[in-house]
């Protein structure tokens, strides 16, 4: 019979998380040595991929930027006792909202300095576009008490639909083989980080990584303050912990629920910013790249705090980057190994989390038995 | 002490979790064929000692003997193959599944169902005949009485082969009827020969009931004996550490009326089912008196407290408040009610009353988080006068531990149901005009009940309208100035306390009709 186990607070934010990073990472050491690579070496590419060297930190931090933004649109949806696995679609959706704002009005104000007007559009157009597309089932789950997991996991499909009919008709770059749009134009292009410091007379590489870091690192607060510190924050915990006792409190659970899915879907909408005005600079077909789903682990891993999710992105944003790195120099390696390396970690992180847990308590009551 | 044979005999078992000692030294000793009752305070170890026997949690140091052979418990499996059953306070049922196929789930005596579900019926035909635990076993659990329910449980540990049999609170949930009806089944399961030990803190139930008791306070035995030797006042002072006053007040106060706080007229609410569960329901409450709602549960008692509260709204019929015409048009919501000063101790305090995850100080902001006193215009929560509020809650109420940022699941029951009547009670606004109360003691321990009453009667010598629902005849003639009794969701009657005896309440709560609780959960 396992029961729960009390520990101390450093134990179980501190000390458990690194250990069952250091499970993953062990059980991992034992399936690379099967498929016969070293796991030192990998491991040791790996890092080196992911943090050490400047590019290195800057694509780490790129691919973060967007895992932020999935993993607080779980984390906020989470908090409200609901399971938003539609990261994925809204992305998408937010994604074609800044496109559409920046072919259209960018195309019109097209200089250098329309930026200042035409980003933040872009900004507005791909949350309002992600919280569209989180509205509806979010109304579907409040008037009719349709399964959300069921209907957002089918909103994915549908924006995959939506967006590939647009990007093969209307949205299609004319005259090009490519699924994707023209490339939107300067004032719709969100100032690389090589750019902003370059201003300021630091040598950075050229990488996709732009000022959206900013705009998540933002939103982190932002929701970290929402969630703890606001009335309707207060009461959306409560409603994610028992409607009852919210209806009690006179608050009405449905309301809520409803505004943390626009809240998530709007969140989500953001990758759309990060991948296309920051980095791809056009819209094309599949910029999201599963990456709403790793919303889910993030969030996971970051135990739906904001802080934990900036912490988790920046983990499998690491992971991302220096897979790619090792997929590029180490013979053999595929990519799927890191994917593996990913999945035990949010196997021993998350489903797993509390292994560690009696062995912890066990040893802490001996060492508290012999003091007193 | 017994030196018959002792079916159950633990031996200094001793427990820690953390830094509390849930069970020191503990030495207890169980005759075959009696009736134990384990009693203590909530929190004062009688849980873990029994969780210790049944497997589930391991002793640090101690011994355990059954029927003289001293045994090591590691799992409830081990206890249940040594003949011992355990009757949770929460019973652990399928709502959906039959009665039968709950007594076999986890025991099917055949690889095919049929085949098991006919040895078990047959079996517990045979069972149901020598024990007289009456239960339709066909029907679906959920639509069981709760009285069913809990013989259910006691017919699924016999079958099982226990020869003692724990049972957690077996009263808590239970109607006056029904707690009788257990009484007598477990009486002639002890002429069977059944050992039975029951875990409570209604000390005269262990009177009526027991052969033998235990007290338990902080962990450590403070009374042992047989019950013969021992008076109720002994057990309440052993409990508590002193001594107690829980009795009705000698001196009976003269209802000074006040004016009119709640004006209730012809109220109605019919459940989604189509059932009439409050019918034509009238009264006034007044300022400065306790007005106690008696009656069978399941009578409209709870529905009647959630439709004055806000939490349900009526299909006819009205309500005065403040100067105001409620009715069905236009009902009062739950945070309208409070700001107007109406404060709502709700029955079932961890389903309504309190966010089990939250810290204490967020639970203590329940129902009021829209107070200008507790957040901004901006709709940022003021911290530091929430958690300053609920400091004064704490301390007040004498709600243990005062932690603030403690999770509300941590503290017991008694200390849950402090901290929500502090919240009532100093509400951000100002005193509450109306105060309902839905089973303010249910589940709570002796010194608590004595500081709940009290604070209620001083609730009510300040000038608010108490309201009561109680299923505990005792506790409404300890409170009230004046009792309604309902029943089918009618008023039948109203008695000032002076003319209630039990007998004239309990022929006004069953003369009628009686009926058994079903739909009042499915209701709200």
């Amino acid at each position: 019979m396992s029961r729960p186990v009390e520990l101390p607070r450093w134990m179980e934010l501190g000390l458990m998380p690194l250990i069952n990073l250091a499970l993953a990472l062990a059980v991992c050491s034992a399936v690379l040595a099967v498929v016969g690579l070293p796991p030192q070496q990998v491991f040791t590419m790996l890092l080196k991929g992911a943090f050490g060297s400047a590019a290195g930190w800057s694509y780490t931090l790129f691919y973060a930027t967007t895992f932020v933004f999935t993993g607080l649109a779980v984390a906020v949806a989470f908090h409200g006792g609901l399971f938003n696995v539609g990261g994925e679609g809204q992305a998408m959706i937010g994604g074609l909202g800044c496109a559409l704002i920046a072919l259209s009005v960018g195309e019109q104000l097209a200089t250098d300095l329309a930026a200042i007007v035409v980003l933040p559009m872009m900004v507005v157009a791909a949350m309002l576009g992600g919280a569209l597309w989180a509205a509806v089932p979010a109304v579907l789950l409040a008037w009719r008490g349709s399964h959300l997991v069921i209907t957002t996991i089918m909103f994915n499909f549908v924006a995959s639909s939506l967006l590939a009919g647009l990007l093969v008709g209307p949205l299609k770059a004319p005259g090009s083989m490519m699924v994707e749009t023209v490339a939107f134009p300067l004032s719709a292009r969100m100032p690389g980080m090589h750019q902003m410091l370059q201003r300021f007379g630091v040598d950075w590489p050229r990488t996709p990584l732009n000022l959206t870091l900013l705009i998540a690192l933002a939103a982190a607060i932002a929701v970290g303050l929402y969630l703890t510190r606001s009335r309707l924050g207060y009461e959306l915990r409560t409603v994610g912990f028992s409607s009852d006792a919210a209806r009690y409190a006179g608050i009405q659970p449905d309301r809520h629920r409803v505004m943390s899915l626009l809240i998530a879907g709007a969140l989500a909408g953001l990758v759309g910013i990060n991948e296309l005005a920051g980095a791809q600079h056009r819209l094309l077909l599949d910029f999201v790249l599963g990456a709403g789903f790793t919303g889910i682990a993030v969030s996971l891993i970051g135990r739906n705090h904001p802080l934990g999710i900036v912490l988790a992105s920046i983990l499998f944003g690491g992971l991302y980057q220096g897979g790619a790195e090792l997929a590029f120099e180490l013979p053999g390696f595929s990519r799927d190994m890191v994917t593996t390396l990913q999945g035990l970690i949010v196997l021993f992180s998350g489903a797993m989390a509390m292994v560690s847990a009696p062995l912890l308590g066990w040893i802490l009551n001996r060492v508290g038995s012999r003091d007193g | 002490m017994h030196q018959a044979v002792s079916a159950v005999q633990l031996r200094s078992i001793s427990k820690r979790f953390g830094a509390i000692h849930a069970n020191r030294e503990v030495t207890l000793s169980v005759t075959a064929g009696s009736i134990h009752g384990l009693v203590g305070e909530n929190g004062a170890g009688k849980s873990t000692l029994m969780a210790i026997l049944y497997g589930l949690v391991q002793a640090d140091r101690g011994t355990i003997a059954i029927h003289g052979k001293t045994v090591a418990i590691n799992n409830s499996r081990t206890a249940i193959a040594l003949g011992i059953g355990m009757v949770h306070q929460h019973f652990l049922l399928i709502d959906s599944m039959s009665a039968l196929d709950n007594v076999l789930l986890g025991a099917e005596p055949h690889w095919r169902l049929q085949r098991s579900r006919a040895i078990v019926l047959e079996q517990l035909k045979v069972l149901i005949q020598q024990t007289g635990l009456e239960v339709d076993l066909m029907r679906p659990v959920g639509e069981l009485t709760v009285g069913a329910r809990q013989r259910l449980e006691i017919l699924k540990a016999l079958l099982r082969g226990a020869s003692v049999l724990i049972l957690d609170e077996p009263t808590a949930v239970l109607t006056p009827s029904e707690a009788e009806q257990l009484f007598v089944t477990l009486r002639q399961l002890r002429a069977r020969g059944t050992t039975i030990l029951v875990i409570t803190h209604k000390l005269k139930e262990v009177m009526a009931l027991c052969d033998a008791v235990t007290v338990l306070r902080a962990g450590q035995v403070v009374f042992d004996g047989p019950i013969a030797q021992c008076s109720l006042d002994q057990l309440a002072q052993a409990m508590v550490g002193r001594r107690v006053q829980l009795q009705r007040p000698d001196v009976l106060r003269t209802t000074r009326k006040g004016s009119v706080s709640l004006a209730v007229r012809d109220l109605s609410w019919r459940d989604p089912q189509g059932t009439q569960r409050v019918s034509g329901v009238t009264f006034d409450l007044y300022a400065g008196e306790i007005v106690g709602i008696a009656g069978v549960a399941g009578n409209g008692q709870s529905e009647l407290l959630a439709l004055l509260s806000g939490m349900l709204k009526p299909q006819s019929g009205q309500v005065d408040f403040r100067g105001t015409i409620w009715n069905s048009a236009r009902w009062l919501d739950p945070t309208t009610a409070r700001r107007l000063g109406l404060a709502h101790v709700p029955e079932d305090r961890h389903r309504f009353g309190v966010v089990l995850p939250l810290p204490l100080w967020e639970s203590a902001l329940l129902g009021y988080q829209r107070s200008r006193r507790f957040a901004t215009a901006w709709g940022w929560v003021r911290r530091r006068a929430a958690r300053s509020a609920a400091q004064v809650m704490l301390e007040r109420y004498d709600v243990r531990p005062a932690q603030l940022d403690l999770q509300t699941s941590t503290l017991s029951g008694g200390n849950q149901q402090k901290l929500i009547l502090a919240r009532e009670a100093l509400a951000p606004e100002h005193v509450p005009e109306v105060l309902l109360v839905g089973q303010p003691t249910r589940g709570v321990d002796i010194g608590a009940i004595e500081l709940i009453y009290d604070r209620l009667r001083a609730m009510r010598d300040g000038g608010t309208a108490v309201l009561l629902v109680s299923s505990e005849l005792d506790e409404i003639l300890a409170l009230a100035d004046r009792v309604l009794v309902m029943n089918q969701g009618v008023i039948v009657g109203e008695l000032a306390n002076e003319d209630c005896s039990e007998a004239a309440l309990g022929r006004l709560m069953a003369g009628v009709s009686s009926r058994t609780q079903v739909g009042v959960e499915a209701a709200l």
